[in-house]
Formats: C-alpha cells, structure tokens, sequence
C-alpha cells in the first residue's frame, strides 16, 4: 500500500514537472528579471523568512554548534557522494560524457577509499564535485527559464530550476536502489547536510534575510545570478549584464 | 553556495593568453597584465589585515583604506545611487560617498575574518569593452574553490576595481539594488539615506 502511495505520488510530481516545463515556453524577457507574480512571491517569502527564523536558523545553529566540524563535513561529504549518481545520469543527458566519467570517478573513489563516501579524497586527486541538476539538463535541451518565484521552504527558482528538481527527485539511480535504512540514511544526510551550509553561510544569509532594506529583491537578484553563472548563461547587454560598466551608468553624464 | 568547475589553466596557456591580450590591444592604457598585478597585490594587503590580528573595528578601519584605495569608490557610490544623484547637490553627492564607503568596508570588513587562511589564485585576464576582467580562484580552509573575478577600469585616471563577482553574484548590481531599496523606504529623501547608511552594514 505504501509503493502504491508512493508510486502514485512519483507520477503526479511528474505530471506537475511536465506542466511546469511546458509553463516555460512562455514567451519571457530574456535574461532580464521575469517576475510577474510579484505579489504572491513576496508574500511566499515572508513565509519563508518566518520558517527559517524559527526552525531552519535556530536548528542549523544548534547543529552547527553541538556537532563538530569534521563529523558536519563527513556528513555533507557523504550526502555529496550519494548524489554523484544523479550527477552522472544528469550529465549523460546533457551529453557531458567527460563530466559524467568525472564524477562517476568521484564516487568510486569516494564510496572505496574515503570510508563510503564520509572523506573526500576525490577532490585531492582532482576529481573535484561538478554538481548539476535536472534544471541545468533542461537549459542544455533549450528549454526557457520561464518566470521567477519564490517556493514555499524550497526559496527562489525559476520555472525550469523548479521543474528539474521535481524530476531530480527520480533521476538519483542510488535512491531507487536503496530502501529501508539506507534510504533514510541518505535523505537524513541530505537534511543534515542542508543544515551544516545553513550554519557555514549563516553570516551571508542571515545578512540577506535580515539585514537588508529588500530581502526579497536581494534574494531574487543574488538567486539569478548565480544560477544564470552556473549554467553559464549569456547575460550581456541585460539588466543582469556582469560586464555593466558602473562609469557608462554614472548619472551625472 | 555552488561552484562551477573551470578546468585549472595552466601557467603556460595563462601567459599565453596573456601575450595575446597585450598584442591584440597595445594602444590601451589599461593592460591585462596590469590589472592582474592590481588583483595580486590587493589580496595581498587584505591578507596582511587579516594576519594582523587586530581588532574588528581596527581591521574595519584598515579595509575601509584598502576599498578606497584600490576601488573607484566615487564611481561606485554614484552610479549605485543612479538618477537620484542627479537632484543632489554636490555636497550631497559627497556625503553619500563618504558614508557608502564606510558602509561598505563594515558590511564586507566584518567578513573579511572568513577569508583567514585562504588564498586568490588568478586564472586569467580578459578586455571587456573597456573594462578588464580578472578571473580568479579563491580557496578557503575547507571548502570548495569558488570563483570570484575583479572588473578593473582605468576610466578615473587610475587603474581601480569598479566591481567583483562571487560566483556571478555582482557586488555592484546588489548595492544599487539595496541602495535603491533604503531611499524607497525613505520615500526618496537623500539626506535621511545618507543618515541611514552611516549606520548600516
């Protein structure tokens, strides 16, 4: 009864990421911010800034604190290692044969000689993580960004970002493979893990969140640029344009 | 926050390209070279601030020193301002500049312990219209590399970084936002802006 629920479940999440995807082509600003649900998003992020001031911020410090810092870097080493799988099949399907091999090393070498995935000895032989997801499978397929919003618990996104983490839930081969105690290890590595970056960045986001005028455009501003870097968009001549020239927008020409 | 992998550059292809940048653009004031040499030695006065171990707020005070010496810091604070800087008077224009830049070295300043025992490692230099971009790998004790690159223009009479980016995050493009965010919530008054920046980050 409970694959039942389970499966039925998979099916409607991709039934929602095949929507979501087809909700991309949507005709959009290119490269600019595309934020038509405005309204809805800020109201989403206060929501969110609510969830981490009384859950993610307080048990990520609490992490952060009671455990030590190697044991907080073996758990996110180990949570890193059983996602290389999905790195891999992520790869395979942007035809990225050379990082796939990358990481498929990352992960023998990791699972073998770094205690099962709790070291990182890959990363010292040059096997460093080249992390990607099913959103960066869609952009190599040339799937648009689609707009900009602002999930509950899971923050900003874009269309297609969402979209390749509903999928990103189905492409880890390991996850299928797992069951029992080993799926629950893996997705409480991925918790934990999520925390300890919570801790490690907490200067920067709480920063973010709580000091700025704007959280919410910084967050939107902050989330685009980094992704549109990681998937290596082109955003010359945009308003995110990372070559604008601070002397060609001096007001006072 | 991720990073993207870059293939490590070897010393060879980063003279190389180097060479190329110098012939294809010898007319320019500006060199590739040179605003790799600025990068280089930047980094290194933040690290013998950071080595020094003094205080915070001394620390602070020395980084405040480094951004203006090194950043076009006029520049900068203005066009974060954008046309709002228009309507000012000039007095007005150089007391936000004074307190966008002490704004700045306390908000980047107080993170500047993060980068204890870290190192910059420049990739390569690249002309961008008339700005020059310097690539660089940052590793800090623990953590993956990630990439930060300096935008270097000599459009003052100097050779000054007019931006950086972490990891495509634009130091420049956020602060005219959250500039921009500070006026709104002051209903566009600049005086009471200014106020509030002197006591921000």
């Amino acid at each position: 009864m409970f694959d039942a629920a389970t499966s039925s479940f998979k099916r409607i999440a991709l039934l929602g990421a095949v929507l979501l995807v087809s909700a991309c082509s949507t005709p959009s600003q290119p490269n600019g911010i595309n934020d038509p649900y405005e309204q809805t998003n800020r109201q989403t992020h206060e929501f969110n800034r609510g969830i981490d001031r009384i859950v993610l911020r307080p048990t990520s410090n609490a992490y952060g604190t009671v455990v030590p810092e190697r044991a907080r870097n073996g758990i996110s080493n180990f949570a890193n290692t059983l996602n290389q799988p999905a790195d891999v099949v992520n790869s395979l399907l942007q035809g990225r044969i050379e990082n796939a091999g990358h990481s498929t090393f990352r992960f023998l070498v990791n699972a073998i000689f770094g205690l099962g995935g709790f070291l990182d000895p890959a990363t010292d032989m040059g096997l460093e993580d080249r992390d990607t997801d099913f959103g960066e499978t869609l952009y190599v397929w040339g799937v648009p960004e689609g707009v900009y919003g602002e999930l509950p618990v899971v923050g900003p996104v874009t269309e297609r970002h969402a979209a390749g983490k509903v999928v990103d839930l189905f492409t880890n081969p390991l996850s299928t493979v797992l069951e029992g105690p080993g799926a629950t290890a893996q997705t409480a590595a991925n918790v934990a893990s999520g925390f300890g970056t919570r801790y490690t960045l907490s200067d920067t986001i709480d920063s973010i969140l709580y000091d700025s005028a704007d959280s919410y455009a910084q967050a939107r501003l902050i989330y685009l640029q980094n992704r549109r870097f990681k998937l290596g968009v082109d955003s010359t001549g945009t308003d995110l344009d990372p070559f604008e020239d601070p002397y060609d927008s001096l007001p006072l020409q | 926050m991720t990073h993207s992998p870059f293939s490590k550059p070897s010393r060879r292809i980063v003279l190389a390209g180097l060479g190329a940048g110098l012939l294809a653009t010898p007319a320019l004031a500006l060199s590739e070279a040179a605003a790799k040499t600025l990068v280089e030695r930047a980094v290194a006065d933040i690290n013998a601030v950071i080595a020094s171990g003094k205080s915070e707020s001394a620390m602070i005070r020395d980084f405040e020193g480094i951004f203006a010496r090194y950043g076009d810091v006029p520049t900068i604070a203005i066009s974060a301002l954008g046309p709002p800087a228009r309507s000012a008077s000039a007095a007005q224009r150089s007391a936000f500049t004074q307190a966008f830049t002490g704004y700045m070295a306390r908000k980047y300043g107080k993170r500047f312990r993060e980068f204890a025992g870290g190192r910059i490692e420049v990739k390569d230099t690249r002309q961008r219209s008339r700005l020059i971009e310097v690539r660089t790998l940052a590793y800090l004790p623990g953590q993956s590399p990630f990439n930060v690159t300096f935008l270097v223009s000599d459009r003052s009479g100097r050779d000054k970084f007019v931006n950086l980016l972490i990891e495509g995050v634009n130091l420049f493009q956020t602060e005219k936002v959250e500039i921009g965010a500070m006026l709104d919530r002051r209903g566009g008054n600049v005086d009471a802006l200014i106020q509030d920046l002197r006591r921000a980050g």
